[in-house]
């Protein structure tokens, strides 16, 4: 294209160009703070044999953390409590969140309640919720046609 | 209960300088800190879920202290990710610290993804008067 071999000017115009669009996709990024998932964070994995969930919560101990099923839902809450200190501590910045939480999520389907396990490990909980055998997919066979 | 320390799940990720690179694939975020200080000194504790204590990497150069904490998450195998809603990736953060710190007895701790660290106030270090003399 001709426009763009006219030298310095365009170029630095194209550079100029990217450092707004950049600018731009940090601001619709930093906008998903509004939008942002309710505490924890989820990331769901699957397959047709069953569902594992991770959060990442750090500073809770397991004893603190609710996880139940209902149905096809799956409810985990807890709280996390914060660091016990004196009055005359000065903060310098303070930007972790405590207090209780609760978060459900409907499963794609329904689980083997009984055979659901979790662990928690570093701060971060992972469930495994196998999926229900009467929820399986089941094989057909078609069978030829008698006349 | 502030607005400020409500539970949030935004992971900020760290901008790297311009012009340079990582040499590992993958994001590096910022942990979530609180600093606070009372007569013994400063504690900082940082949220790394996902960091196991041999991969944390603490330096202090000069004045400058940074945390570095690696993340090893290995996927559920034979999975997909149907849904995410976090991003998983190192995490990486610095600090300038005082000199009131005592930098030989700096300690650290991790439990539950969360790293503490605890930096004690030097003990007050005597004023020299330096007399000039005539030359």
């Amino acid at each position: 294209m001709l426009w763009r071999n006219v030298g310095d000017g365009s170029r630095s115009l194209w550079r100029e160009m990217d450092r707004i669009r950049r600018e731009m996709d940090r601001l619709v990024q930093s906008s998903d703070r509004f939008s942002a998932p309710a505490f924890p964070a989820l990331n769901v994995w699957s397959n047709v044999e069953g569902v594992v969930v991770t959060a990442e919560i750090p500073g809770i101990s397991p004893d603190d953390l609710d996880i139940s099923i209902m149905g096809d839902t799956l409810t985990l809450s807890g709280s996390r409590h914060p660091e016990e200190i004196s009055d005359d501590v000065r903060f310098h910045r303070r930007e972790r969140g405590y207090g209780r939480f609760t978060r459900s999520l409907q499963l794609p389907y329904r689980v083997e309640t009984d055979q659901v396990a979790a662990t928690f490990d570093k701060g971060i909980l992972r469930i495994e919720l196998p999926r229900a055998e009467a929820d399986k997919p089941r094989k057909v066979t078609v069978k030829a046609g008698g006349q | 209960m502030s607005e400020e320390h409500k539970l949030e799940v935004h992971k900020e990720e760290a901008e790297t300088p311009e012009g340079i690179e990582r040499t590992r694939p993958g994001r590096t975020y910022v942990p979530r800190v609180d600093i606070f200080e009372d007569e013994n000194g400063f504690v900082v504790l940082a949220d790394m879920p996902g960091v196991a204590e041999d991969s944390v990497d603490i330096t202090l150069e000069k004045n400058v202290l940074t945390i570095h904490g690696g993340v090893d998450f290995q996927p559920p195998q034979g999975y997909d990710l149907a849904h995410a809603e976090y991003g998983i990736g190192d995490y990486h953060r610095a600090f300038t610290i005082s000199n009131e710190v005592d930098r030989d007895s700096i300690e650290a701790t991790l439990s539950d993804g969360v790293l503490r660290l605890v930096l004690p106030r030097a003990p007050e270090a005597g004023t020299i008067k330096i007399q000039v003399q005539a030359g």
